[in-house]
């Protein structure tokens, strides 16, 4: 069964159609990738599946359920899980806790017992800690925990998003450009977060402008133009499909341009 | 540094905000030595008071992010849960503070959802209402609550023991403001606390990942009102009188710029920030009609040089965490 799917999604703004039509299924355990020129609709795509955005037609499935109403923290709660392109930091607090805010699906005191600070509390944020510390390390960031996380490099952000992502145990992971503002080196430790990260089971869907590390991760692309579906297949289908190309870089380059994305 | 390294330190952390609270104690248990009569009792006594009021806008303003220029309201209803329930309904007097304190939580509560939708300003303007609505309200029922001439407030009595005068008063508020600060700090290194702090710096990444928003800054907002009721419940107790300044526009500005002042997100800041507004305004009754004139000089000047508020600018110069 398919882990995300997409129906016929649509929406306006202002008369402007972002996103128009699209349908895709993402098979579990993959890396699926969304790709097109700026303004082609991908961060919409993903503000309409993580329930930022309320689509206008269509609907969005989540483990086979109809989710295209929920509200983020539901489907936060239903195991999906998104980072941001112009990244949505914890900035006052450190970087360990920006982690631990990611377990918070995973933590059940109420109020009350915070308040008095019962020992489940003092048990669950033991637990808590050991999860995000570890979450932390896997991203490579285990020296910056105490960091105010304000205080840290844009590359090492982008890092911590993803952390804390992982951190609320998504089975779904949407990445918006994580390698955007990065250089080669971070975008190859990206490129090997995301590895280990599909490793562990989680479908993860990516929108990125770096075409190296699409092409490198993803099992399956899927182009967008104009908020339509222009193309989809497996990385290699999709780098020689010349309406691609021609959307890419326009239909006299077309030639070179197989050649340079290849 | 490997993962228990780190772990092992986190733990030092934790129980050095168990001890952090030592101090304060020790300035409470001291402080008294240093008062030559009942009315330095009376003043420390206005300051932790007010303290609590503030520190539970603190947790509200200071962590959540949310303003609330109404919060004298709960005030008002502590304060008047205790005039009202002893003199008109024959409830006796702590039982009334115990029902006004879960009434401002009822109020906050239903208040809540539909205002705490609103952001920034708008927000602002809302709770602003809210406050102005309560005043009025405690004004114009006079048959309740005196009007405007205000009424007087029956002492609580336990056992034998009346709790009459500064002095006793200094103790139970300080005390007071003790337990609150621990609640405080509980809460701040909890799940809720760290969702509230994380809503104030992202809402949406706070939703992305799980965080019922709009629920946790309504639980927010009910603990802070109760903190405010029960400041107000004692600010009438100590004054044996009430009158709808107690919830009063002026009034909801104090707290907020005790707040502002002590430092957003600061326990201490909130000691600090209304022992500068409760003291100096006595401290500087000498300039007469230039007294006013100074303390808003004096206020600026701090908002100026210490931007963060007394308490977080004081320790980033220091070099120091604090509480």
């Amino acid at each position: 069964m398919n882990v995300l799917s997409a129906e016929r999604l649509t929406i306006a703004f202002g008369g402007v159609r972002a996103i128009d039509g699209v349908s895709f299924d993402v098979a579990p355990g993959i890396v699926f990738s969304i790709i097109g020129p700026n303004g082609a609709g991908k961060t919409t795509l993903f503000n309409l599946i993580s329930g930022l955005c309320l689509p206008d037609d269509g609907r969005v499935r989540l483990c086979g359920e109809d989710v295209t109403a929920l509200a983020p923290e539901q489907l936060a709660r239903r195991g999906l899980s998104r980072t941001f392109q112009n990244l949505q930091i914890f900035a006052r607090l450190t970087a360990l806790e920006n982690v631990m805010v990611g377990r918070h699906r995973h933590e059940a005191t109420g109020i009350a017992a915070d308040l008095l600070h019962l020992p489940a509390v003092g048990r669950q944020n033991r637990r808590t800690r050991e999860a995000a510390a570890a979450s932390l390390a896997r991203v490579g960031l285990g020296d910056m925990a105490e960091r105010p996380a304000g205080s840290l490099s844009y590359g090492a952000l982008k890092r911590l998003e993803i952390a804390r992502a992982l951190a609320s145990e998504p089975t779904v992971l949407l990445l918006d450009e994580p390698a955007a503002g990065c250089n080669p080196t971070e975008t190859r430790e990206i490129e090997d977060i995301i590895r280990s990260i599909v490793g562990d089971g989680v479908t993860v869907v990516l929108v990125e402008h770096d075409m190296r590390l699409v092409m490198n991760v993803s099992d399956r692309i899927h182009v967008l133009a104009n908020g339509c579906t222009l193309a989809e297949g497996a990385a290699a289908e999709v780098r020689t499909n010349p309406a691609v190309i021609e959307t890419y870089l326009g239909v006299h380059s077309a030639r070179e341009a197989a050649g340079a994305v290849g | 540094m490997s993962v228990h390294a780190l772990l092992e330190r986190f733990r030092l952390l934790r129980r050095h905000r168990l001890i952090s609270l030592m101090p304060l104690a020790a300035i409470i248990l001291l402080m008294p030595l240093l008062f030559p009569s009942a009315y330095y009792f009376r003043v420390a006594a206005l300051v932790y008071i007010f303290a609590v009021a503030s520190l539970g806008l603190n947790l509200l303003m200071g962590f959540a992010g949310q303003v609330s220029l109404g919060h004298a309201g709960f005030m008002g209803i502590g304060a008047y849960a205790v005039a009202i329930g002893p003199t008109h309904l024959g409830i006796p007097p702590l039982f009334s503070f115990v029902l006004g304190a879960m009434l401002s939580a009822l109020v906050a509560f239903v208040v809540g959802r539909p205002i705490l939708r609103l952001k920034g300003h708008y927000l602002a303007v809302a709770t602003l209402g809210f406050g102005l609505l309560l005043a009025i309200v405690f004004a114009n029922e006079a048959n309740w609550t005196g009007g405007p001439d205000g009424m007087t407030v029956p002492g609580i009595v336990l056992h034998d023991w009346p709790l009459r005068g500064a002095a006793t008063w200094y103790w139970i508020s300080a005390f007071s403001f003790l337990v609150g600060a621990m609640l405080a700090l509980n809460l701040i290194d909890s799940p809720t606390g760290r969702a509230l702090r994380a809503i104030h710096d992202s809402e949406i990444a706070a939703r992305v990942i799980g965080i019922d928003v709009a629920q946790k800054k309504l639980v927010i907002f009910v603990v802070s009102s109760v903190y405010a009721s029960v400041a107000g419940s004692y600010f009438a107790l100590i004054n044996g009188f009430v009158t709808p300044d107690v919830s009063g526009f002026l009034r909801s500005i104090e707290l907020v710029a005790m707040v502002v002042l002590g430092g957003m997100g600061s326990v201490v800041g909130s000691l600090v920030g209304s022992a500068v507004l409760v003291v100096l305004p006595q401290a500087l009754t000498f300039l007469q009609e230039y007294e006013h004139m100074v303390l808003g000089l004096i206020v600026m000047g701090v908002m100026i040089f210490l931007r963060g508020g007394i308490v977080p600018s004081l320790a980033a110069a220091l070099g120091g965490r604090h509480p």
